[in-house]
């Protein structure tokens, strides 16, 4: 027995998380390890699992989703918890989600004009998605019980292209490939949070982006895929290089970076990098295909800033090496709760 | 040498290479290893953040001394503020403060257990918390060098509420840059002195300093042009052999300070000796408040008992003090990023943004390229 509690921080996306989940949680399932149709599991820590089923692929992911505020600038819990199941599919390669579940944990006194305006926009970002919601359940907890609205949402796809793309696959001399501009979710959340009113309309990126995978996986060879959300793109780059054990060189100065996000982030002293994207994807692409990745993402509607930011390298293993235009650093991961700076 | 003070733009890479290309021909014409120390958090993060380091030849260390004021802030001083929550008083404080651990608990421990502490951004702040709750008793837990000291002097001059209190931790930079100079480990060849703390001071009070010291002082805006163009103007004086005093942040600092300023914290506080955590009993350095603002001193007006209980063992091999006389760097301490992280802090380096340890993790710290 020890009389340790989960903590904020076990749940913060970071380092002390995956400990958290590889150690405390994974450990206790059975892997499944001996069934041959599983293509991929528990174990490989991914954003889905996925089925072979003869001459088709099941992928499966889900999410339990919670914010505060309920409400933000350019989404609410109900977009979020749409897109950010159809994102998970999506960067496992399922891309054209089959069907989606939504499972809604409510506290006593919520207002139901907000519970339908929620509800209403699951709706209309499975449309902006093509999917359904096929299937649900609904809890009312006391007041006090949970703190608002909690929505897990589950999904399944199949593989049009048989394959699925894992984020373990980089190799060196890939490019990296990012769709958009990082931190715009994270930073409008915190801002929101503090009360900061910012001139530079600060906005969330929440949205489904299985078109902009769908644009990546028909141009070129895609080796690697993985969306930043906890822990944002300084996250994601360190996952994606510990899963290859390869390292990576990025030139901040290519990293597309919202003005207004920018200026927020250095008031609230958090970097854009590390807090969490709800609509963006970091790509690892063939070199010889990189230009033609990033010219078939920047055709959708919200790739229209994407850009290579970086290469895969063999040395420094495990490592992200930042080049700031200035000098280099390593890009490390963020430890604990972002919380904006005090003093 | 074209890039000059007047041209220091915002962020300009190629401004950045030049200067670096000058600081490389000066140190191959000196021709021996340079230690610079800066003494500031704000340093240390541009530093770090931009990875001015990997710019520079390996020759020419930047190390930072004690220049964040909530590791310098002493265990007994945190106790004393744990010690005035659990006695039922409200505590107003910075939110840098509020982990940083003292002898058995840190102000967020104390919270967690009950008591009413409060994360306040500024002094008024704390003024206004006493006003909205006359029936309690609102201790301003003031921390920081002169730029935090001179809002807290210009509140008690204000006329506070009777149940507004101060418990002054604020401490004055100047006389710990003369005990690290004295330090027989420190290798120190020059300063490059806190811009944020001389707008208060102004940069003509080292003048004094350099004379004494026989050391080189530029006071350096927190840009990362300030920074080079702050070591380049070092480079000068040393390869001059000169022990001279610039202020490469005209645009920020004057040669008087801010006058109004400085004489607030005059009128309020006079300097007593005092120990820096970790560091040394440091002489003239510590703020407290003059006998005329007794009636405001949480010192004064209540009995602070001392902390019972052992501390946490793992203290003893934190080398805080070590680091912050910039004699370690926190990649020497077994600590560091394992047992002591922003989340579970043992140091206070490990806890304020403006502490090496936090920054040091933060930014990953500088590739062997």
């Amino acid at each position: 027995m020890s009389d340790e509690t989960v903590t904020v921080a076990h749940g913060s996306g970071a380092g002390k998380t995956r400990e958290f989940i590889e150690d405390r949680i994974c450990s206790r399932f059975a892997d499944a390890g001996g069934d041959p149709d599983l293509a991929v599991g528990l174990g490989a820590l991914d954003d889905g699992a996925v089925h072979d089923l003869g001459d088709q692929s099941v992928v499966v992911t889900t999410d339990s989703h919670v914010v505060s505020p309920l409400s933000f600038p350019g989404g609410d819990i109900g977009r979020l918890a749409v897109a950010g199941t159809v994102n998970d599919l999506a960067v496992m390669g399922a891309t054209d989600p089959l069907s989606l579940t939504c499972s809604l944990v409510v506290e006593a006194g919520t207002s139901l004009d907000l519970l339908e305006e929620i509800l209403d926009s699951m709706q209309a970002a499975c449309e902006e998605a093509g999917c359904a919601i096929t299937t649900g359940d609904t809890k009312v907890m006391g007041s006090g019980e949970i703190d608002g609205i909690v929505i897990n949402t589950t999904g399944v796809g199949v593989l049009p292209r048989g394959e699925h793309v894992p984020d373990a696959g980089l190799s060196p001399g890939d490019k990296l490939v990012l769709s958009g501009p990082v931190g715009d979710h994270g930073i409008t959340l915190l801002a929101e949070r503090e009360g900061f009113d910012i001139d530079g309309d600060l906005t969330s990126d929440v949205a489904p982006i299985n078109d902009i995978v769908d644009a990546a996986l028909d141009t070129g060879t895609v080796t690697a895929m993985k969306d930043p959300t906890r822990g944002g793109l300084a996250t994601a780059l360190n996952e994606m290089v510990r899963k290859a054990d390869i390292g990576a060189t990025v030139d901040e100065t290519a990293i597309p970076v919202r003005e207004s996000v920018a200026a927020a982030g250095e008031l609230l002293g958090i970097d854009p990098f590390d807090v969490a994207n709800e609509g963006k994807v970091v790509f690892g692409v063939d070199a010889a295909d990189a230009e033609a990745v990033v010219e078939a993402i920047r055709s959708t509607q919200r790739g229209s800033d994407a850009a290579v930011i970086g290469e895969v390298t063999a040395d420094n293993a495990g490592r992200v090496v930042l080049d700031t235009g200035f000098g280099r650093r390593y890009l490390s991961e963020p430890e604990g709760e972002q919380l904006p700076r005090i003093c | 040498m074209t890039t000059e003070v007047d041209d220091l733009k915002f962020r300009d890479p190629e401004a950045a290479e030049e200067l670096a290309a000058d600081i490389e021909a000066q140190m191959a014409r000196i021709d021996e290893p340079v230690e610079i120390m800066h003494v500031c958090g704000s340093h240390e993060q541009v530093i770090a953040k931009f990875g001015l380091r990997s710019m520079l030849p390996a020759d020419l260390s930047i190390t930072m001394g004690p220049g964040c004021p909530v590791c310098v802030t002493n265990m007994p001083e945190v106790d004393e503020a744990v010690a005035l929550a659990e006695a039922g008083k409200t505590v107003a404080t910075y939110g840098d403060m509020f982990r940083v651990p003292g002898t058995v608990k840190s102000l967020a421990d104390a919270k967690s257990e009950g008591a009413s502490v409060e994360v306040v951004y500024s002094a008024s702040d704390a003024v206004d918390l006493a006003a909205e709750n006359p029936d309690e008793d609102v201790v301003f837990f003031a921390t920081g060098f002169e730029t935090t000291a001179a809002p807290t002097a210009a509140v008690l001059q204000a006329d506070p509420p009777e149940n507004f209190y101060v418990l002054s931790a604020h401490k004055y930079v100047p006389p710990a840059m003369e005990v690290v100079a004295e330090m027989p480990d420190t290798d120190v060849d020059a300063f490059l002195a806190a811009g944020h703390a001389a707008t208060i001071t102004g940069y003509g009070l080292f003048e004094e300093f350099t004379d004494e010291y026989d050391l080189p002082v530029v006071v350096g805006g927190f840009e990362p042009l300030d920074v080079l163009y702050g070591v380049r103007r070092i480079l000068e004086f040393i390869e001059a052999g000169e022990s001279g005093l610039d202020n490469a942040y005209p645009r920020g600092v004057s040669r008087e300070g801010n006058v109004a300023a400085m004489g607030a914290i005059d009128e309020v506080f006079e300097r007593t000796s005092g120990e820096w955590r970790g560091i040394a009993e440091i002489p003239e350095a510590n703020f407290v408040l003059r006998d005329d603002y007794a009636a405001h001193s949480a010192r004064r007006q209540f009995d602070v008992e001392a902390v019972d209980g052992a501390g946490d063992p793992l203290t003893e091999e934190c080398i805080c003090g070590n680091i912050m006389a910039g004699t370690a760097s926190p990649k020497e301490c077994d600590l560091f990023g394992e047992e002591c992280t922003p989340s579970n802090p043992v140091g206070a380096c490990m806890v304020s943004d403006e502490g090496t340890c936090k920054i040091a993790l933060e930014y990953g710290g500088q590739p062997d390229l």
